[in-house]
């Protein structure tokens, strides 16, 4: 019988605590992505970001939708929102609101994936750009659907393969850069999970920008990804985004167009300053009372 | 009930000559509705209007959404952030909201949802009543759940019953829904508004420290404490089966105790919940058994019935969900039979059956929407009935 190697477990020490410790739900962890994922590096640049900006969990709502992105709402410490599928934004709008009533430098976050976001909540996030309510909307781009076993996606490049493109995807991808950009937000940026500071610093200003703001991070999905595109490790496949990747700051989004063996522009597209829902409300509510 | 110790200016005190959907509208309000997210459909477009009139001048929010599921998750979303919300719709658009009712009765969150119902199925008769959604109101949403569902029958109700709805809503921690219908919605008639009347039940929030706070573990009445957003209790809701901590947890026990609990938090306060009226079903051989519109044109078939020397009584549900079972059940022995008059071809008789249990004759008098039952048609089942 052939011997199977298994890694040895790794071993917990007791009493050691990492700096950024009280923004996880440490109870809940280790978490449910596979080895080589990217969501973990995404998950710490946002505790990173709040740490940095001196938000305390209570400062702070995440809001996620279905699929593995979805899962990361479960493991910050803050009050932490796991919707349905493609209805972050909308919940996130509402809360929001909300909270303007009674405590409105309340920051909240929706963190998703892309097939959340895009396919499904689609229409949701057009809408919420263009309304420019004050959410930061991050999401993870691994171009497929990973929770469901590597589906293809509104995000897979053409060509690429998937459990449902076994031919390669017959479809045009979104550019999201260049959607949010043309649906009204003021802040959009680009980043993979290997550009670790320059993405922890964009969540920063997605966060403090007031209005509907937008990060996109590209991240590796080795297992149901990667391996079906000739990338089958985590490492093989940050090494690609790496070769591929080219910082260019202000550059048109029309023109950040993710092709198959193009290069993947990365960089902040959009930082424009414009009046938020809230700035347009009190504008309307003070007209109308020195009417009334 | 705690009573909120305010009069609270945004009430509309007085005497009103209003149809059913404004006076929706202000009771919501007056229940302390402060966001309002809704996506127009006839025949409730004059709930939406008037909230987006009334909202920001009491410092509230209304907002029109890209559609129905959006407004459904947005409720939800304003409700955690502290604040009580509302939207409302009709049949096409309540389809949609089944997906965010869902996870509101998962994640126990209060909330109202008012579907001014109009035939269907599909886009059907967009300006014409039915009452076709009586059991899509029930079982609309996926998996297992209860729920509270109000079925007004004039503007006034309209008014009472959605400040009900939010006190129940808030009571045990679920979507609360208005079931009416189009001819309800634009009938005008006087609403009363007394402020004083008016009692508002205020969210239990928890009292004990962070440390001790566990999300989802109940108290007696089996309905736990909700903490909002920011206030330090670090709450996480999720969609998904979870335990008292609100963690994920996807085994046999822990949805046989998650769901069991949802169940039974309604079915054990169904005493407190249920409500119906009662005319003249002591003496009669036949009952009329109606909700909504339906109750305004069989109290006329009752009175030709009468005058015609027959015996008949109404029970009006004014909780169509959870089906108050106990008046019939107690009548189903001493009647010739019951006659349920619906703007569908069958939907609550089905529960009248159920409930009757072959003790006596149930009749349904159909209507297939567009329109209310004559007096008349509704008098030939009766006289049917006796014979």
């Amino acid at each position: 019988m052939r011997k199977i190697k298994t890694k040895p477990t790794p071993e917990i020490v007791e009493d050691v605590h990492h700096p950024l410790e009280r923004y996880f739900r440490k109870e809940r962890l280790p978490h449910i992505w596979c080895p080589g994922c990217g969501l973990g590096t995404a998950m710490s640049c946002l505790a990173y970001a709040l740490e940095e900006l001196s938000l305390g969990v209570d400062d702070v709502s995440i809001v996620s939708g279905i699929g593995c992105t979805g899962r990361l709402a479960g493991y910050m410490r803050s009050d932490s929102y796991h919707t349905t599928h493609g209805r972050a934004i909308p919940f996130a709008t509402g809360l929001r609101i909300a909270m303007e009533m009674h405590k409105p430098d309340h920051k909240v976050i929706v963190f998703s994936g892309d097939g959340d976001l895009f396919a499904i909540g689609g229409n949701h996030f057009i809408h919420a750009a263009r309304r420019n309510v004050d959410l930061a909307v991050i999401c993870v781009n691994n171009f497929n659907y990973g929770m469901t076993g590597g589906q293809v996606g509104p995000t897979t490049p053409l060509g690429a393969f998937g459990t449902t493109a076994p031919y390669g995807s017959f479809e045009n991808p979104f550019n999201l850069v260049y959607l949010a950009a043309s649906s009204g937000a003021p802040y959009v940026a680009r980043w993979t999970t290997l550009h670790t500071r320059r993405l922890k610093q964009a969540m920063m200003e997605a966060i403090m920008k007031p209005g509907f703001t937008f990060v996109e991070i590209i991240s590796p999905c080795p297992v149901n990804y990667g391996r079906r595109n000739k990338m089958p490790t985590g490492l093989v496949e940050m090494r690609y985004y790496q070769s591929k990747s080219v910082i260019r700051n202000f550059a048109d989004p029309k023109d950040a167009e993710i092709k198959p063996e193009g290069e993947i522009i990365v960089g902040t597209f959009i930082d424009e300053d414009k009046p938020d829902y809230f700035d347009i409300y009190r504008h309307f509510v003070e007209q109308m009372n020195q009417e009334k | 009930m705690r009573r909120s110790t305010l009069i609270d200016p945004a009430i509309l005190a007085g005497e009103h000559f209003l149809n059913g959907d404004v006076a929706c509208a202000e009771g919501a309000i007056a229940a302390g509705c402060r966001f309002f997210a809704g996506y127009p459909i006839t025949p409730q477009s004059e709930i939406a209007e008037r909230m987006a009139y009334r909202l920001p001048r009491i410092g509230a929010h209304f907002l029109q959404m890209e559609d129905e599921l959006a407004s459904m998750a947005a409720v939800l979303g304003a409700v955690w952030g502290g604040v009580k919300a509302m939207t409302a719709t009709s049949g096409p658009g309540f389809s949609l909201m089944m997906e965010n009712i869902g996870l509101g009765i998962m994640t126990e969150t209060p909330c109202v949802v008012v579907n001014i119902q109009r035939g269907g199925p599909s886009t059907g008769l967009p300006t014409a009543t039915s009452q076709g959604d009586m059991m899509q109101a029930r079982w609309g949403t996926h998996g297992n759940h209860e729920i509270i569902a109000y079925a007004p029958s004039s503007p006034q109700e309209m008014f009472d019953l959605t400040v009900k709805a939010f006190n129940t809503a808030e009571r045990y921690r679920l979507p609360v829904l208005i079931m009416a219908d189009e001819i309800v919605g634009h009938m005008m008639e006087r609403v009363l508004i007394d402020p004083d009347k008016i009692e508002v039940f205020a969210r239990r929030k928890p009292t004990v420290p962070y440390e001790e706070y566990v999300p989802y573990k109940p108290g007696k009445d089996l309905v736990p404490e909700m903490a909002s957003a920011g206030e330090g209790y670090r709450v996480h809701v999720t969609g998904l089966t979870h335990n008292e901590l609100g963690y994920p947890d996807m085994t046999v026990e822990a949805q046989d105790r998650l769901i069991n609990r949802l169940t039974q938090k309604i079915r054990k306060n169904i005493d407190k919940i249920v409500e119906f009226e009662e005319e003249g079903v002591d003496e009669a051989e036949v009952i009329l058994v109606t909700y909504g519109i339906n109750a305004r044109t069989s109290w006329r078939a009752m009175e030709l019935a009468r005058e015609k020397g027959i015996k008949v009584g109404m029970l009006r549900l004014i909780t169509v969900w959870p089906f108050p079972s106990k008046p019939i059940i107690k009548l189903a022995t001493k009647v010739k039979g019951f006659v349920v008059p619906e703007i569908n071809l069958g939907q609550m008789v089905l529960e009248v059956e159920r409930v009757v249990a072959g003790k006596t004759v149930v009749r349904l008098v159909p209507h297939a929407g567009g329109g209310i039952h004559r007096p008349e048609d509704v008098l030939a089942v009766i006289e049917e009935v006796v014979g």
